[in-house]
């Protein structure tokens, strides 16, 4: 089924927010193409009829009681933090200049 | 080699609580033993030489007060880089998270601590679980004790090869596709992947998941069972843990010691076998079915043809998990950040972050998942993978109606050669192929070794696998399997110091 070309790949990768190099997109999109092609044999036994299955194990939401209970502390939290200024994580500008 | 390292789980924890042995004397042994060998087999990504002594000691304390411990207090363990441990780095094999030290324990981490398991370190593993050689871990591959040019299994060969090294008796792995049985398969050694639910996840750093489950890696069945109590069962912390009882395993071991399997029923699957399978795997199969009837056990071919699309259903669904789970890894909270030179935003500091921090197969993995979760793609790929994720589970149902248990090889072939497949991501990924369907239908599964290959001298494993929440029916026939076949751990070769 799939032809994946050197422009998808690049598309997928900016959609999942990685700054991959040309030649790591040389190499890529003959590997997902190739691993694509060969996925994409579910097709041919998962008919209409067939009920997908997300989890193993029949989910129910699980409640509990609304109390207090101890958490991380602000120091804790932020100790792996990459950045951290004045007990909060430092991030890069998240608006582009004219916003 | 001192007889501690050689001794089982089972026999050190008997021997320290009747204060034959100290469970300090058999942390340092342990941890002697690492500092010897692991520079050739580099089976630890991070060793705790005082967090482990510490605990040694508390144990010899309680023991000297009197009172009570657990099964396994003071049995030294080697847990696996993805599980949260508080004041110890976790790295998942991963740049991303070089040196990152949790803040807290998981559920499995802390468990183990309150039973007075002393944990000797991390181990190695492919990077965030993916992969089936270790060769993906960031800070270089595990060798095989049975060769060290040969690959330990993945995800978790650091556990599976720091048992067959003697450096632990104990370890703990995390299965999502067979992460915990293929390595025990290729390194001699016994592993288990509880049912879906039956070990928390919290505190595990999320691949896939609707597939991880932690579980239990030891050298004896026993080992395993004995673990599996002390780790398993409900833990309000994660919302898939299944509130039920930890099912009775260590008991079934007991049973099964006695080698009498008369009247259970075995399914042999008859799709995992043909084309692909290596000839000395298939011959050791066949042998480990026929120990199987000498027993007792009844012996009936199975059919599950659903299985055939495991592994494709498998390479869309974990992928797709994937994609959505490492979206965490955004480079503001915690773990790298690269680029932030001040002009840069937030968002190509986490695109930059993310293509340096992760490896080769993180990063198709996650491109793998992006693709099938795409609109226009999801039906036939995500979608197609979750029905026959469906027909896996029916075709388990119809097998478990007419056997007790399921059997079949571990994994096609035995170890292979360290970058034999490292090019080449579908021939890595058909090392799954026998283990996978377990983790689609959340059943439990173990890996037990079936002795070495006749054609190249390095282990085999059997895998066993059961219905969900009767790990019980598969520890007894691996115990009253080990009990006639016998270990194969002591023929490992002996390694020399590191190199």
């Amino acid at each position: 089924m799939p032809s994946i070309s050197r422009d998808e790949v690049a598309h997928l990768a900016r959609l999942a927010r990685l700054a991959v190099t040309e030649d790591e997109l040389d190499l890529f999109a003959g590997q997902l193409d190739v691993i694509l092609q060969s996925v994409a044999t579910v097709g041919d036994i998962a008919t209409a009829d067939i009920p997908p299955t997300s989890h193993a194990v029949p989910l129910t939401n699980v409640f509990r009681e609304d109390v207090v209970r101890p958490s991380l502390g602000q120091q804790q939290a932020l100790a792996g933090a990459p950045a951290a200024e004045d007990g909060r994580f430092r991030v890069p500008r998240i608006l582009g200049e004219e916003a | 080699m001192s007889d501690l390292i050689r001794s089982t789980a089972a026999e050190l924890a008997a021997k320290i609580a009747a204060r034959e042995v100290s469970a300090v004397e058999v942390a340092q042994a342990h941890l002697d033993r690492i500092a010897e060998v692991d520079g050739s087999v580099h089976a630890f990504l991070h060793v705790d030489a005082e967090g482990a002594l510490a605990a040694a000691r508390r144990v010899d304390d309680d023991v000297a007060a009197g009172r009570e411990v657990g099964p396994l207090a003071g049995v030294p363990l080697a847990l696996k880089d993805v599980f949260a441990t508080e004041g110890i780095p976790t790295t998942c094999g991963s740049k991303m998270l070089e040196g990152w030290v949790p803040p807290y324990d998981a559920t499995v981490t802390r468990r183990l601590r309150e039973a007075g398991v002393v944990i000797l370190g991390k181990t190695n593993m492919d990077e965030f679980a993916m992969g089936s050689s270790t060769e993906n871990s960031a800070y270089g591959p595990t060798r095989n004790p049975w060769d060290l040019d040969r690959i330990p299994g993945g995800s978790g060969g650091g556990s599976s090869a720091s048992l067959a090294a003697f450096e632990a008796p104990l370890a703990i792995g995390t299965d999502t596709g067979g992460s915990i049985r293929q390595p025990g398969a290729v390194t001699g050694t016994v592993g288990v992947k509880p049912t879906y639910g039956g070990v928390s996840r919290y505190g595990l750093v999320a691949f896939s998941s609707s597939l991880d489950q932690g579980g239990p890696c030891a050298r004896t069945v026993l080992d395993a069972a004995l673990l599996h109590e002390v780790i398993g069962g409900y833990d309000p912390m994660d919302s898939t843990s299944i509130n039920a009882p930890v099912p009775p395993v260590v008991a079934a071991v007991r049973e099964g010691v006695t080698g009498d399997l008369s009247g259970v029923r075995v399914g042999v699957v008859t799709q995992f076998s043909g084309d692909g399978y290596q000839p000395g795997v298939l011959r050791s199969f066949e042998a480990a079915v026929a120990q199987l009837k000498q027993l007792g056990a009844e012996v009936v071919e199975v059919s599950c043809p659903s299985f055939d699309y495991a592994l494709p259903a498998y390479y869309l669904i974990a992928p797709s998990e994937a994609s959505s789970n490492l979206a965490r890894f955004d480079a503001m909270r915690y773990g790298a950040r690269h680029g932030d030179d001040g002009t840069r935003s937030a968002e190509e500091v986490m695109a930059i972050t993310r293509d340096r921090g992760f490896g080769a197969e993180v990063k198709r993995r996650i491109m793998i998942g992006t693709y099938a979760l795409s609109s226009g793609y999801y039906d036939a790929y995500y979608g197609s993978a979750q029905k026959v994720r469906t027909l896996i589970t029916r075709d388990f149902e119809q097998a478990f109606g007419r056997v007790d248990v399921l059997v079949s090889p571990t994994t096609p072939t035995t170890a292979f050669k360290i970058g034999e497949r490292a090019d080449d991501p579908m021939a890595m990924y058909k090392a799954d192929l026998c283990t996978i369907p377990a983790n689609l239908a959340g059943t439990p599964a173990m890996s037990v070794p079936s002795g070495l290959s006749d054609e190249d001298g390095l282990p085999v494993g059997l895998q066993i696998m059961a219905p969900a929440l009767q790990e019980h029916r598969m520890y007894r026939v691996a115990a009253a399997y080990e009990a006639a076949r016998g270990t194969v751990l002591a023929s490992v070769p002996e390694l020399a110091g590191a190199r």
